[in-house]
């Protein structure tokens, strides 16, 4: 017998006091619990996301449309970025004012070259409110997991209000389980050392985020 | 990197020294007391809290009760997504298996995201017999394996040392595995993570093989999922060519959508955020992104043993948030070593035993491990009845009964020559002789009294008719000392109400 097998049948004798009748979906599960927490206008989740993000270290930033080239050529050249890795499908305008080296994320490329690298740019799958979370489905704005992993500075852009939920029970539907997803809730931290809360072991020890309006949006 | 948790002194013994290390003592109160207040804000901010922990508990259960049919579901998901599942019986089975994988690889070295599921089959142990060198990369399980030291918390292995402590491991010990501390090294912990950083570093960058354990596997998708803080996690995950996770059959969810309960209970219950900093999924292997290879071993190790007990099987919905220790009074004043396993606190007085049997002298005397406050029950966000447990496992310790061991259906003697009972009574007494661990879970026992059995239910109740059960009320816990102790029982311990 297998191993599978024997741990299969284990759980089969275990369970012999499950009646015949009851399928997978017993016993019932209470869903009973709230999709969002409070009543929010749109304006207001993004302002609890801000918040959010904020509580938890990351520097949140606000823009208008026209104004993002600008703002992240200037958040770069102020960490003295000089070397910037891009997912492949990174809206080129968004990093045409900034004075870098843009390296393209590749799949050859070691971490070693990785960690070379000053800073990252993506875009996000999407963002929860009331948690402060990010959330990368390695789309083609986002790159690669490791892009976001390797280098100390991340710089996320979120479009305000379209990628934004309001709860973890409203984010769940909008990711697919296929994709390798990272969920981002300020930078690294450990809280190991007599609880001292330190930030960025071995992530981006900086995380800045854009909330950038939509075109016609506020 | 001998030590293991195999073969520790019972629980009294073990509580007794460690009760009289007072710098642990001080280290322990000040981490417990912290993240426990900080754990009450944060679920505060959730008036649903009560509906989530009624569903994370029902779908465990869910889970749990048909977990043959959930687990064909997982394995035929993660194979449909490019990864391969091995099934392991036993802790030298898992042990062999994983030993397998990293030599098909060619590789002498690995790294690894704490992993509860490992420490507890000795897999790094396992590892270096075979030449094999696991690295810890979670900052914690680093100090721990640093100073040849065994974790003693859940969620904060090294809550035992403070700074100086750790900084001269760091020192001492660092240019042993890889790259020295720096020179310097002050004991700011900004400085000591810095240390840690570029130490792993060196071994993120270079490893080809990565191995994990996972907080939740998902049957309907085969995904798995990592929470973590430090992002040692998604290096270990991300940036090796082959992972090999290995988790606990009892892991598993059944659907992605449960994941809202979950994701929403652990970290609030666990670090006291609204979310931890990082989480990974992963559903097999993605093209381009992550590890080429991924390997899921699924664990038994005794789970199946424990799901046979209708009473403890409670246990298997465990999170491993480590809420319970934390408003633990016997936790906060033994440590976590004294409780002779990967799991400490209340969790490990109740799940150590199912998983291991109640034939050794430790096994005996952690259902003892405890006053019976009832706060890790009333912190515990997949509502675990602790107590109820603990009180089921005591009934078998002193009447022995049937138990499964290995799969098979065996009855357990009493305690030959009642010695297992006195060494469990020694670690009862030993809560009686400090008495400030008994009355603060005794302030908090008046609270939750109501949410306690009186009786115990299945075959426990004839035992539980002619004794006073001693579940919370902490007068019943008195009477049913003096019951058993006679008059040596000291009254005047506790000072009750
Ligand atoms: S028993 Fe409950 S409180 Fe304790 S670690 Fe497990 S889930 Fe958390």
């Amino acid at each position: 017998m297998s191993s599978r097998d024997v741990v299969l049948a284990r759980v089969r004798r275990a369970l012999a006091d499950v009646p015949r009748g009851e399928g997978p979906h017993d016993p019932p599960v209470p869903r009973d619990y709230l999709r969002v927490h409070g009543s929010r206008t749109t304006e207001e989740t993004v302002e609890l996301l801000a918040e959010n993000l904020a509580d938890y270290r990351a520097v949140v930033h606000r823009c208008a449309p026209g104004e993002l080239p600008a703002l992240i050529g200037r958040l770069l050249a102020e960490r003295g970025a000089r070397t910037v890795v891009a997912p492949t499908g990174l809206d080129p305008r968004w990093l045409s004012a900034a004075e870098v080296t843009v390296l393209p994320d590749r799949a050859g490329d070691t971490a070693r070259e990785l960690d070379a690298v000053d800073s990252v740019v993506t875009g996000c799958a999407l963002a929860v409110a009331e948690t402060g979370t990010l959330v990368l489905d390695a789309g083609p704005d986002q790159g690669s997991r490791r892009i976001t992993l390797v280098p100390d500075h991340h710089l996320c852009v979120v479009r305000v209000p379209g990628q934004v939920v309001g709860s973890v029970p409203e984010a769940l539907p909008r990711l697919s389980p296929e994709r390798p997803l990272t969920w981002i809730s300020g930078p690294s931290a450990t809280s190991d050392i007599e609880l001292d809360r330190v930030e960025g072991v071995h992530g981006p020890r900086t995380l800045e985020v854009v909330l950038l309006a939509e075109e016609g949006g506020s | 990197m001998s030590r293991s948790f195999l073969g520790m002194p019972a629980f009294p013994r073990a509580a007794d020294v460690s009760t009289r290390d007072t710098r642990l003592r001080a280290n322990l109160t000040h981490a417990t007391r912290t993240i426990r207040d900080k754990r009450a804000r944060a679920v505060a901010e959730l008036d649903d809290w009560a509906g989530l922990r009624a569903a994370g508990a029902a779908l465990k259960d869910r889970t749990l009760r048909h977990l043959d049919r959930y687990l064909e579901q997982l394995e035929e998901s993660v194979v449909a997504a490019g990864g391969q599942v091995h099934w392991a019986a036993d802790a030298a089975e898992a042990n062999r298996i994983v030993t397998r994988l990293v030599r098909e690889t060619g590789e002498r070295e690995v790294v690894k995201v704490k992993s509860m599921a490992t420490q507890e089959i000795g897999l790094n142990e396992a590892l270096a017999e075979a030449g094999i060198r696991a690295y810890e990369t979670d900052l914690a399980e680093l100090i721990v394996q640093l100073g040849d030291d065994l974790p003693s918390h859940i969620l904060v292995p090294a809550i035992h040392r403070n700074r100086a402590e750790i900084r001269d491991i760091f020192r001492r010990e660092m240019g042993k595995w890889g790259r020295p501390a720096p020179e310097g090294l002050s004991d700011s912990p900004a400085e000591l993570a810095e240390a840690a950083r570029l130490h792993l570093r060196e071994k993120f960058l270079t490893a080809k093989v990565g191995i994990s354990g996972a907080n939740f596997m998902v049957a309907e998708t085969g995904t798995l999922v990592v929470v973590e803080s430090e992002g040692n996690g998604r290096m270990c995950l991300t940036l090796p060519e082959t992972l090999i996770s290995v988790v606990g059959i009892e892991k598993t969810v059944p659907t992605w959508q449960d994941l809202e309960v979950f994701l929403q209970l652990l970290p609030r219950s666990s670090t006291a955020e609204r979310m931890n900093p990082y989480t990974t999924t992963w559903t097999g292997t993605t093209d381009g992104d992550g590890p080429r290879t991924f390997h899921l071993v699924l664990l038994d190790n005794g789970r199946t043993d424990t799901l046979a007990d209708t009473v403890g099987r409670q246990a298997l919905r465990c999170i491993r948030c480590s809420a319970c220790l934390n408003v633990c009074p016997v936790y906060e004043r033994a440590g976590g070593h004294a409780y002779g396993s990967p799991y400490p606190g209340p969790i490990g007085a109740i799940l150590t035993p199912q998983l291991r049997g109640m034939a050794g002298p430790l096994e005996q005397s952690l259902p003892y491990a405890s006053s019976l406050c009832g706060a890790c029950y009333e912190v515990c966000p997949v509502a675990i009845d602790i107590p109820e447990v603990l009180v089921h496992l005591r009934e078998r310790v002193v009447e022995g009964g049937p138990v499964t061991r290995g799969g098979a259906r065996v009855v357990l003697k009493p305690a030959r020559g009642h010695a297992a009972e006195r060494a469990a009574m020694r670690a009862a007494a030993w809560a009686f002789d400090h008495p400030g661990a008994l009355r603060g879970g005794m302030r908090l026992a008046a609270r939750t009294r109501r949410l306690h059995p009186r009786r115990l239910p299945g075959p426990g109740r004839a035992w539980s008719d002619t004794r006073a059960l001693p579940a919370v009320p902490a007068e019943s816990f008195r009477d049913w000392w003096r019951r058993t102790r006679g008059a040596n029982g000291n009254s005047e311990t506790g000072g009750v109400e």
